[in-house]
């Protein structure tokens, strides 16, 4: 067949392209643009410090940031605040997360822990966890155990919210089908309501790892020797400005890392979607 | 084997939906149920497949289960309802976890149904990695590893495109040609029921009553010859002229609803 616009039967005259209309309104990956981003935004706080814009007291550019950094590596103190936060995080997440998967597990299945669980957990999930911190100092004394239980306590709820929520979003036609073919309770369980929660309980661990970084910080200023919150605080009372950024810099690390590892998993485990 | 459905009578809250039901299907046979949108099709299914609690009336099996059968009345879904998580493979051989079976026989009955649909080549593949006809024959394969005495069907192609569609149909007529498998098969389109089933129920618009059952004299291997068209003809116009009204009729009663 020719060409038919090219061709001289083709009413030159009144021949008009037609437009493109459809740009536009779909995300692209434009990881450089991030990066340049980051690096636009350092240096532009580097100059307001040198051009003397900003009091290096209260505004110290990155570069006095750094050095700061390196001289908590180098003196150990990084690792030392470090390590106490990584505890306090691993063992409060994870017993409250072991609390909330339980839990909403159960109300997930079964229609009277739902109807227990469902007032108790919106009366208690907006409650600030940090302000019964005093409280679990009273109960648990100032040292580890009141820190693990307001972290865990924070985690607690919106894991059950999310645990049981993911349960819900489960498509009853395959729980259907798994009956149909007389499958028992518990392996319709373990086929398919876990892992068919699976997205959706991963989601609400990336809700709890933030939530855990925020309280244990919080926690930490309330009441610790050792922890990067208390060592942001103790840099704070000193007025040593550039050391303050810099544990505020691992703080900002840390929840990279923990999201990172979140993504990492969900890439692992979720491969199937 | 057979199903005997007794006056069955099911209601969502006030609102009827199957209206005293009497239905046999017989061993051997493939009964088609027609009807228009609401009329509690796939309900009765749901019924049958004992997935569904009857308001009222009783669904029972007549006749010994067969020789290898694990699961007497099984289900094909219109949706497929396969584990996305799962390979083909693993999706087959769910239904059988839960049966004492040496492990030689749940390798074997996994390998008879996915070869039997074509579909060995791709047992390590997920579900998103398939077509939706290869989505359903994962789904056929599957009810087939269990060796069921009645299969059920609700709307099994339904999500297909038309190409899709009529190679399936070839492979439930190659699958009854073999095994004489019992069905009830739920549809809303006229040709699937007149090229597969034996005898077709029309069920009036809600709340579902049996208006009409027509019994398809043609064999189905014949029935796309020449000679056959004549006779469908007729059939299709009668099946037709049955659910036409109904199916306006349900389509004013939703309108104004």
């Amino acid at each position: 067949m020719p060409d038919p616009i090219n061709t001289p039967t083709s009413t030159q005259s009144t021949l008009q392209a037609v437009r493109f209309r459809g740009g536009g309104f779909h995300p692209r990956r434009h990881p450089w643009a991030a990066l340049a981003a980051f690096a636009l935004l350092i240096a532009l706080w580097e100059g307001t410090s040198r051009v003397g814009l900003a009091s290096p007291l209260f505004l110290p550019p990155p570069s006095a940031v750094g050095r700061a950094l390196a001289g908590m590596i180098a003196d150990g103190s990084l690792w030392l605040n470090l390590k106490a936060s990584l505890l306090r995080i691993g063992v409060g997440w994870s017993l409250g997360t072991l609390g909330g998967l339980t839990v909403g597990l159960l109300m997930g299945v079964a229609s009277v822990a739902r109807a227990v669980g469902v007032p108790l957990v919106s009366a208690f999930f907006p409650i600030p966890k940090i302000a019964l911190l005093p409280l679990f100092i009273l109960w648990f004394g100032i040292g580890e155990a009141s820190k693990f239980a307001t972290i865990g306590f924070g985690v607690f709820f919106p894991t059950v919210i999310a645990v049981y929520s993911a349960i819900d979003s489960v498509p009853r036609n395959l729980i259907r089908m798994a009956q149909s073919f007389g499958l028992p309770w518990g392996a319709i369980l373990r086929n398919i309501l876990l892992p068919g929660a699976l997205p959706g309980i991963l989601a609400g661990f990336r809700i709890t790892a933030s939530i855990a970084l925020i309280l244990v910080v919080a926690a930490e200023m309330i009441g610790a020797e050792y922890g990067i919150g208390a060592f942001v605080l103790m840099a704070g009372n000193l007025m040593q400005t550039d050391t303050l950024l810099a544990g505020v810099m691992v703080m900002s690390a840390l929840g990279l890392t923990i999201g990172a590892l979140l993504s990492l998993l969900e890439r692992r485990l979720l491969v199937w979607r | 084997m057979r199903l005997l459905i007794s006056d069955l009578t099911h209601r969502y809250d006030d609102l009827t939906v199957l209206d005293r039901i009497d239905l046999v299907l017989n061993e051997g046979e493939v009964l088609a149920v027609i009807g228009p949108s609401g009329c509690g099709k796939s309900t009765l299914l749901g019924i049958a497949g004992g997935i569904v609690a009857p308001s009222a009336g009783r669904v029972a099996v007549d006749g010994p289960v067969p020789d290898g059968c694990l699961n007497p009345i099984t289900y094909v879904f219109q949706d497929f309802a396969l584990l996305p998580w799962r390979s083909v493979e693993e999706n087959v051989a769910l239904v059988l976890a839960h049966h004492p079976l040496p492990a030689a026989d749940r390798r074997a009955r996994v390998e008879e149904g996915l070869r039997r649909m074509g579909l060995w080549e791709f047992r390590q593949a997920l579900p998103k990695q398939l077509s939706g006809g290869m989505r359903q024959r994962v789904g056929i394969a599957r009810a087939l590893a269990v060796r069921p005495a009645i299969l059920l069907l609700d709307e099994p192609l339904s999500a297909l495109d038309a190409q899709t569609r009529e190679l399936l149909m070839d492979d439930f007529l190659d699958l009854w040609r073999r095994e004489k498998t019992t069905a009830l098969y739920v549809t809303h389109n006229l040709d699937e029921a007149l090229r597969l089933a034996d005898r077709v129920v029309v069920l009036s618009r809600r709340p579902g009553r049996i208006r009409e059952i027509v019994t398809i004299e043609e064999p189905r291997d014949r029935r796309l010859a020449p000679a056959a068209q004549a006779h469908l003809a007729e059939v299709r116009a009668r099946l037709w002229h049955l659910m036409k009204a109904e199916a306006q009729m349900a389509d004013r009663e939703i309108a104004r609803a």
